[in-house]
């Protein structure tokens, strides 16, 4: 059972297209790697996705319902998080304002609220420390953190994460993949967009190579892991020394 | 020491004024990076609109503090909602627009909304019901009225009630997280047209507010009122740090206190002059307005 299906998937900005018809699926417990050199499209994908960039043709569904021409809005209410590429907070307001606005969407319902936001702090003690600090002085890895936790508050079915470990040192990176790796174990579904292809890899349970809009290879990340074209592009294999 | 006391009063006077539309000004650039021109002239149209009211029911017969309540608070929904449409049909379209097409259609919105008023009102004055006159009381020799007294008050509760709803309820998060990163604040699941819609909303029924209290403070009020009350209300903004909310109350009491004492220890010829000199002089030692330390900040 596939909770998100891309099929055909094409955006662009202006004249230039960006995606010339990708296909994708995530299904529940599984971390789905979408890798790809710079400018490939990763990042348009997932803003497309979310309903950030409108999609020019073909088809995205979550758990069987049409994305196509959703506004972002209603699409988080949908059950699809997206943690984007250098994480975005709010930087001006505290940490606990940023993860009060992640839940937003059940303002109505300010004792649920106040327990999703405890148990972020319980998944992330280190935020509990700063809750009252502004998010734009935490650290890289704690703003990280504020970013991840921001977008679980809501439980969502499709966790989509842009480029998580950029400018974190490698410490702090394996903690965020260790996190990630849980969530997946829990059934959630994690779209997981990286430059870093070996340790991606490593916790991914399938992958994606995107270029220049198209994909171009997919499979087991075990098996991708193996492929020389892979390699020699991603893995800094013999051909790309 | 007495002329001292009456220059401070008068210039809180207008100086609220002045904060209650500059708010307007510096809540919709903070969220929407436009400068509304138009705002003077909602603020024009909030006095009309409770001009309509207060002589309507002043042949009713009516305990005159209930009149104005209802004159204000009819007058605020009313202009508000005006303010929600201009950034629906006007601005709304042309978001994504180049900045000049914006700025052009606020400057059309504000001739629209000028000679629709003229239209309807015509271009003489038209005189405030005088409710309670110029009763007033004397502290340390000045003569203090009554309508001075309660247009401070007034103002200093709606600008105390502005900012707690701006950082203890969840639409005033979101307005202030919209300020910052509009993306992101959709992806919190944030309806972002909406929180514009009520931030527009705000910012005409504050200036709605301002309208009706000058028209009782000066007893007239015409179609032009809006233009030299707007332009004072946005180089309080200005002066206060363009985008920033207590940057706008600030500057607004500072201009109207500035007003008060170059009209009273100099000429009231030179007041804009001074008022001019002061807003270059700020914005030529420190570009982004006294409160402007907080760039980052933008409510």
């Amino acid at each position: 059972m596939t909770l998100l299906v891309v099929e055909g998937l094409r955006v662009g900005y202006g004249k230039v297209e960006v995606l010339h018809g990708i296909d994708i699926t995530v299904g529940p417990s599984e971390i789905v790697a979408l890798l790809g050199s710079n400018g490939a499209g990763k990042t348009t994908t997932l803003r497309a996705l979310s309903g950030l960039e409108p999609i020019r043709g073909g088809g995205v569904t979550l758990g069987g319902t049409s994305l196509v021409g959703v506004p972002a809005h209603r699409i988080a209410a949908m059950g699809l998080a997206h943690v984007p590429e250098r994480r975005r907070l709010f930087a001006p307001l505290s940490v606990e304002e940023n993860l009060k606005l992640g839940g937003y969407l059940m303002r109505d319902k300010p004792a649920e609220l106040k327990q999703r936001i405890e148990i972020m702090y319980g998944l992330f003690p280190r935020l509990a420390e700063r809750r009252l600090q502004l998010a734009g002085t935490l650290s890289g890895g704690e703003q990280q953190m504020v970013a991840i936790a921001r977008a679980l508050i809501l439980k969502p079915r499709l966790l989509v994460l842009d480029e998580p470990s950029m400018g974190l040192a490698p410490l702090i990176v394996r903690s965020i993949f260790g996190i990630v790796r849980r969530l997946r174990d829990e059934g959630m579904a994690i779209l997981l967009v990286e430059q870093n292809a070996r340790q991606t890899l490593r916790i991914a349970d399938r992958a994606y190579v995107l270029e220049n809009g198209d994909i171009l290879v997919q499979g087991a990340a075990s098996a991708l892991a193996q492929d020389p074209r892979v390699q020699a592009a991603y893995l800094g294999g013999v051909a790309a020394a | 020491m007495s002329e001292f006391i009456q220059l401070v009063i008068a210039g809180l006077t207008t100086g609220s004024f002045y904060a209650l539309v500059a708010l307007g000004y510096t809540m919709v650039y903070g969220i929407v990076r436009l400068i509304n021109f138009a705002h003077g002239d909602i603020f024009m149209v909030g006095a009309f609109l409770g001009w309509t009211v207060l002589t309507t029911l002043a042949a009713t017969h009516m305990p005159w503090g209930i009149g104005l309540l209802i004159a204000l608070i009819l007058s605020m929904i009313l202009t508000g909602g005006l303010g929600v449409a201009v950034e629906r049909f006007a601005y709304q379209p042309l978001l994504s627009a180049p900045p000049l097409s914006i700025l052009i259609t606020a400057l059309g919105v504000s001739l629209a909304l000028e000679n629709g008023v003229l239209l309807i009102f015509g271009p003489g004055f038209n005189t405030y019901p005088q409710l309670i006159g110029s009763a007033g009381f004397v502290l340390g020799g000045a003569h203090i009225t009554f309508i001075q007294v309660g247009i401070i008050i007034l103002s200093f509760l709606l600008m105390a009630g502005l900012y707690l709803f701006v950082h203890h309820t969840f639409i005033g998060t979101a307005m202030r997280a919209l300020a910052v990163d509009r993306d992101a604040a959709r992806l919190m699941g944030i309806n972002v047209e909406r929180v514009i819609q009520i931030t527009f909303f705000l910012g005409s029924s504050l200036a709605a507010v301002a309208g009706v209290m000058e028209g009782l403070y000066y007893t007239e009020i015409n179609f032009f009122m809006g233009f030299i009350v707007g332009l004072r209300a946005f180089t309080a903004a200005v002066l206060g740090g363009i985008g920033n909310i207590p940057g706008a109350m600030a500057g607004g009491l500072l201009i109207g206190l500035l007003e008060a004492f170059s009209a009273g220890y100099i000429s009231s010829r030179w007041t804009d002059v001074i008022v001019f000199l002061v807003l270059i002089g700020t914005l030529v030692v420190k570009p982004t307005g006294l409160f402007g330390e907080r760039v980052v900040e933008r409510m």
